[in-house]
């Protein structure tokens, strides 16, 4: 082994410092004792079983999880499309155009993209009385619309990588379009397709601001209930949720990357 | 691969000629096809026949459209016009799972998710062959390939000769009417390559299957082929059998691109019945040819010679026809024979080889910057009219 370089070893202390101190100093005050937030009082686990007996978290934790769940898997279904129309239909009218608004959402500003998903909205429901009013519905569409675009740039890069000799390959082997999808172009792109939902979800998630605008009664998503608790002043079960949440998210990072790996081998 | 193999191939280029048998229909019939992408003409007006268990390359550089003419086959192209029949049946309406042809590609094109036993069966699964069968035919074909005992392995797990060989096997499990080739030999070393070039006549005449291969090697086509079709420029330029196709070439073009070759440009001087003369400007040289070539007095002509047809050395050859003089500008020594260039008074460089027949000669040898006679037999040249 070659002996590393101070200085690297030093800026990857910083880094480390820089990106997780804000994370333990969350985990280590999420088993606090004290109700004041940053004055350490002694251990204890009374904020978890507060959490567990607070309906509000709960079921705003329980709406986010089926929110991401469905949008996640719509955007996996219509960015892949996307994907495919972008790399495998050759050229046609309008295809730049649609390149450009397939992936427009990306850099959209999130207040624009909430303002006019909420226009819309209320446009079709005078028009045509659907959707019904805002709630898990309009969330759900509203977050796919923007998932999608996630979706549809990863996937579009894996197709571009993948060689097309493989699809003519089945083709010529007697394998009929559709069949070659499922037996070849599917599997070749699976890894692509986990990356983009598992994003997809993340982004559901984790999102405020267009579920502020879209959201209506009785479907508050859990970054909205935390953010509208904080605003009253930060208290220490918010700190259990987080914890909570962030031992999900690295475990499932930990599974994905695992799980991930053969794939990539192959 | 044992020698005795090898042999089989002689027995095989040498005996059945069904192209130069009338009575012979033809199995592939390609008639005026064309293919453009846009302004570009990819392929232009080509006609070919291809007869059966021929196994048949197509040569060219890169661009002359000889992969879009075998993607045309396989179906991957729909052409902009023409006609191609396979075994008697137009197959302009017929998609690429449904043609009786199978294409091995250049890069291999190996389902990476699926073993080698699942690639190769791929085609029977497709068909709806009763397993059994399939499972017998798939171990039958790794036989064939010398691939027994990899029937799990993932082709990443593959060296890149094994890889060709599961390609192939995945290619012929179908037993199609017409094998498509491109590129097959592309990406092995050189000495994988010569070694898997026999293989490949081999299991094309133990299967009895018709070839078409694409290649950009010149050495590959005169090593494989029944016969050879050279492209330029979307158009093919020449057919025939590798020995013609280097020794009777139709064109400047064809002659410099099969081995290499001098080109003298002259002028015709005298025209007989069983004569012409020529006066090149540029070998400073007066050719006789020893056969009548339809020609006017004056036309611009050219005359090839292979460097191995020259006999190189430092007397003036007696006679006033066919030899040019130069000094010797530059000696490769290659062992079984030395290549020599020599600049001429007109400035043009020619390529000639001497044999090294005799260990003792060094002296003999012409060195450099000998002033050396550079002559040839009056039939050992080409006359070329375009």
């Amino acid at each position: 082994m070659k002996k590393k370089p101070w200085f690297l070893s030093i800026a990857a202390v910083l880094g480390f410092t820089f990106l997780y101190a804000p994370i333990v100093s969350l985990i280590v005050f999420s088993f606090n004792e004290s109700k004041l937030v940053t004055v350490w009082s002694g251990f204890s686990t009374k904020w978890y079983g507060k959490l567990l007996e607070d309906p509000q978290i709960l079921g705003a934790a329980w709406i986010s999880l089926k929110i991401a769940f469905v949008s996640a898997s719509l955007a996996l279904v219509f960015g892949t499309l996307a994907a495919l129309v972008l790399t495998r239909f050759g050229r046609f009218f309008g295809k730049n155009l649609l390149g450009g608004m397939v992936t427009a959402p990306l850099v959209m500003p999130e207040v624009i993209t909430g303002l006019s998903l909420l226009l819309l909205f209320v446009a079709m429901e005078s028009a045509f009385g659907w959707p019904a009013g805002r709630g898990l519905l309009t969330i759900i569409i509203a977050h796919t619309t923007f998932c999608m675009a996630y979706v549809a740039i990863v996937v579009q890069s894996r197709l571009v990588d993948m060689d097309e000799s493989l699809e003519e390959a089945a083709l010529d082997l007697g394998a009929k379009p559709a069949r070659v999808f499922f037996d070849v172009t599917l599997p070749v792109i699976a890894p692509a397709l986990i990356s983009g939902w598992l994003l997809s979800f993340t982004l559901s998630l984790d999102d405020l601001v267009i579920a502020s605008f879209v959201s209506g009664p009785g479907a508050s998503t859990l970054p909205m209930v935390i953010f509208s608790k904080v605003r009253l002043g930060v208290s220490p079960d918010i700190n259990a949720l987080a914890t909570i949440i962030i031992v999900i998210v690295a475990l499932g990072v930990a599974i994905a990357s695992t799980q991930m790996k053969p794939a990539r081998d192959s | 691969m044992g020698v005795d193999r090898i042999e089989t191939k002689q027995t095989i280029a040498t005996g059945a000629k069904p192209w130069v048998d009338q009575a012979e229909a033809p199995f592939i019939r390609i008639s005026n096809l064309t293919k453009n992408f846009g302004d570009f003409i990819a392929v232009d007006n080509v006609s070919l026949d291809i007869y059966r268990q021929e196994l048949f390359c197509l040569l060219g550089g890169s661009g002359c459209g000889k992969s879009t003419l075998l993607r045309m086959l396989a179906g991957f192209e729909t052409p902009s016009s023409g006609r191609i029949e396979i075994d008697g049946q137009d197959m302009a309406s017929i998609p690429a799972y449904e043609r009786p042809t199978n294409m091995m590609f250049q890069s291999y094109a190996l389902f990476p998710h699926m073993s080698v036993e699942k690639n190769v069966a791929y085609g029977l699964v497709r068909d709806g062959v009763a397993k059994a069968e399939i499972a017998e035919r798939v171990a039958e074909m790794l036989t064939l390939v010398q691939l027994d005992g990899f029937a799990k392995r993932k082709p990443g797990q593959l060296s890149g000769g094994q890889r060709q060989r599961v390609a192939l096997a995945r290619s012929l499990i179908k037993r199609p009417k017409l094998l498509l080739l491109d590129e097959p030999l592309g990406a092995l070393d050189k000495k994988l390559r010569e070694e898997t070039q026999f293989e490949l006549v081999n299991i094309q005449e133990s299967l009895g299957v018709t070839f078409i291969v694409v290649t950009h090697d010149q050495e590959e086509a005169m090593t494989l082929s029944s016969r050879i079709g050279v492209m330029d420029r979307g158009e093919i330029v020449q057919v025939g059998e590798p020995h013609a196709i280097y020794e009777y070439p139709q064109s400047r073009f064809v002659a410099d691109f099969i081995g290499s070759v001098n080109i003298f440009e002259g002028r015709v001087t005298e025209d007989a019945e069983n004569f012409v003369r020529l006066h090149s400007q540029e070998g400073g040289c007066d050719i006789h040819v020893a056969h009548g070539v339809s020609c006017t007095e004056n036309q611009k002509m050219w005359l090839a010679v292979r460097p191995e047809k020259f006999s190189l050395s430092k007397e003036q050859p007696a006679g006033k026809y066919n030899f040019v003089t130069g000094t010797v500008d530059e000696i490769a020594y290659l062992g079984n024979l030395s290549v020599y260039r020599i600049l001429l008074a007109s400035g043009k460089n020619v390529r000639a080889t001497r044999s090294n027949r005799d260990r003792h000669d060094a002296e003999a040898a012409p060195g450099w910057g000998d002033t050396v006679y550079l002559a040839w037999d009056d039939t050992a040249g080409v006359v070329l009219t375009q």
